[in-house]
């Protein structure tokens, strides 16, 4: 069938005889209706996929996306883009390894080229503690089937060839684990992509709507107050990242989250340099390249509840100097840009997607520092969890209640970087 | 960055201090008779709050003290320091209300203006 709205060569040159000018919009942005089947608070990724999923796999069409900002704008738009599954833990490796298998059909599915590198992920030990526990996630990573070898201090040279591999720094390179299907996606896109898609299949994204009350009855969810009005729905899923706990207080829900800032920096965009991601536990950094040329590098939450979006300096000035340590190519790079967002942090550093105790509401938050690589697979299993009304075998292991069970998935630092 | 004012040393960058998490969490008086959930309150539920938060501090690299702060998380304007054992003050903070929660001038930055402060 042919589809006008489809990106292609034909449309391209379509649109080239009239200057490029007449191009469709990506999504409409409509007013909120009265009612609908069902709601999702936050339009990030995680919001968007759920959406997408739920007209898609789950038949449920008549959806709002409510966003308090603008979509992509959040910490989709502020992360570092990285992608991978090698996490230590069988839950945890599953759901992500679902994720990263639906990055890999993502542009083609979207009909949305959401830049999908397989660059592979180098994640460095820099002491013998390191050396076994990334060896350790070597093999619990190929016994979940996930790929993942394990690269000496000479490898890692071949691999990398910009790194700093010298015995004599203060944190030596001993090794790397490499995860080849990991990389890097264009984080706007997926956003953009995936907003497309669902706004296709009938769901209105409103953005710059403020959610500012969840209206509950008799233990059953009816619906939300918004900047732009009452708005009905008795299923209302919540992906509102580090604003989680702000919304779950609404409700009168309390949840087992801490938000606080991440920080990243992109450099002055230069040649190709580095054909790879290299991440760092120990010395805290991780740094990559944008197509632009821009080196595109992470820092560490900075230790407090904040909703600021920005963070210490301190941050930053460590981070730097594990950087130019490990590359010392890079150190008279000019930093271009510098940003932070609130991550909403478990305290075994894994997500909650999860029922609630009110009917109807949903929470899907907790994901950290974490998310951006889960977001096809988070939005895929938060769908079914809203749909059914029960988990996913996937996010059956990340409900609210582990905090009460015990049945925590301890990923601090075992996710192969701290979180 | 911000300036923590330590009541031990006197003001000093926040990179000398580490945050020790929610104030005033008190240990439940008989643990063997607690529920699941209730051990769950106390370990793990957070109030999370964005506007006045109440937190304990420690002067890690200086006096290595415990102290309080009230801090607006929204802004992270520091609004009263206070030392271990004293009742929380009641405070009000200003979250600034623009379309994304931000204050309006810049993203995260403090309001300028003295009657947007609370």
């Amino acid at each position: 069938m042919f589809n006008k709205n489809k990106y292609s060569f034909l449309s391209i040159a379509r649109n080239a005889l009239s200057h490029h000018e007449n191009w469709q919009k990506t999504w409409k942005s409509p007013e909120p209706k009265k009612n609908y089947d069902a709601i999702i608070v936050g339009g990030g990724g995680h919001g968007l996929t759920t959406a997408y999923y739920l007209a898609k796999n789950h038949g449920i069409n008549n959806i709002a996306v409510i966003e308090k900002g603008w979509i992509g704008g959040g910490n989709t738009g502020r992360n570092t883009t990285i992608i991978r599954s090698n996490y230590l833990w069988d839950q945890s490796a599953a759901l992500y390894e679902h994720a990263l298998k639906l990055w890999e059909g993502m542009s083609q599915e979207l009909n949305y080229n959401v830049m999908f590198s397989q660059r592979g992920v180098l994640n460095v030990a820099h002491n013998l503690h390191d050396v076994r526990e990334l060896k350790r996630r070597w093999h619990a990573n190929r016994l979940n089937d996930i790929d993942c070898e394990w690269l000496d201090t000479k490898k890692v040279k071949e691999f990398c060839p910009i790194i700093n591999t010298s015995p004599n720094i203060r944190y030596p390179v001993l090794g790397a684990t490499l995860q080849r299907r990991a990389g890097t996606a264009r984080h706007d896109a997926v956003a953009w992509g995936y907003a497309r898609g669902a706004d296709e299949m009938g769901v209105d994204i409103i953005q710059n709507c403020e959610v500012t009350g969840i209206n509950v009855k008799n233990g059953n969810v009816t619906g939300i107050e918004t900047t732009k009005g009452t708005i009905n729905s008795n299923k209302i899923g919540i992906a509102a990242a580090g604003h989680t706990s702000v919304i779950a207080n609404m409700a009168g829900i309390k949840l087992p989250l801490e938000s606080k800032p991440l920080q990243a920096l992109v450099s002055e965009p230069v040649k190709p340099v580095i054909d790879t991601v290299v991440m760092s536990n120990t010395i805290h950094a991780y740094v990559s390249q944008s197509d632009k040329g821009e080196l595109v590098i992470g820092a560490g939450t900075d230790g407090y509840t904040s909703y600021t979006q920005r963070g210490g300096f301190n941050i930053v000035e460590d981070t730097l100097m594990a950087i130019v340590e490990l590359f010392p190519i890079f150190s008279r790079m000019k930093m271009l840009r510098h940003w932070g967002g609130i991550v909403d942090i478990c305290p075994d550093a894994s997500p909650i997607i999860s029922k609630t105790h009110i009917n109807g509401l949903y929470f899907n938050c907790g994901w950290g520092t974490g998310g951006f690589k889960a977001t096809p697979g988070s939005g895929w299993v938060f769908a079914h969890t809203i749909a059914n009304d029960q988990a996913h075998e996937l996010n059956a292991p990340f409900t609210i209640n582990r905090f009460s069970s015990g049945e925590l998935v301890d990923e601090h630092g075992a996710a192969a970087v701290a979180h | 960055m911000f300036l923590i004012n330590c009541p031990y040393c006197g003001e000093r960058e926040q990179a000398e201090f580490s945050c020790g998490g929610e104030a005033h969490i008190a240990r439940p008086k008989n643990p063997p008779e607690l529920s699941d959930d209730q051990w769950a309150e106390y370990l793990f539920l957070r109030k999370n709050e964005k506007g006045v938060h109440y937190e304990r501090w420690n002067h890690e690299y200086g006096c290595r003290q415990w102290f309080n702060l009230a801090r607006n998380t929204a802004t992270d304007e520091i609004l009263k320091v206070y030392k271990m054992g004293e009742a929380p003050p009641k405070l009000k903070a200003n979250i600034p209300a623009t379309p994304s929660g931000e204050p309006s001038i810049g993203s995260g930055n403090l309001s300028t203006s003295k009657k947007d402060r609370f």
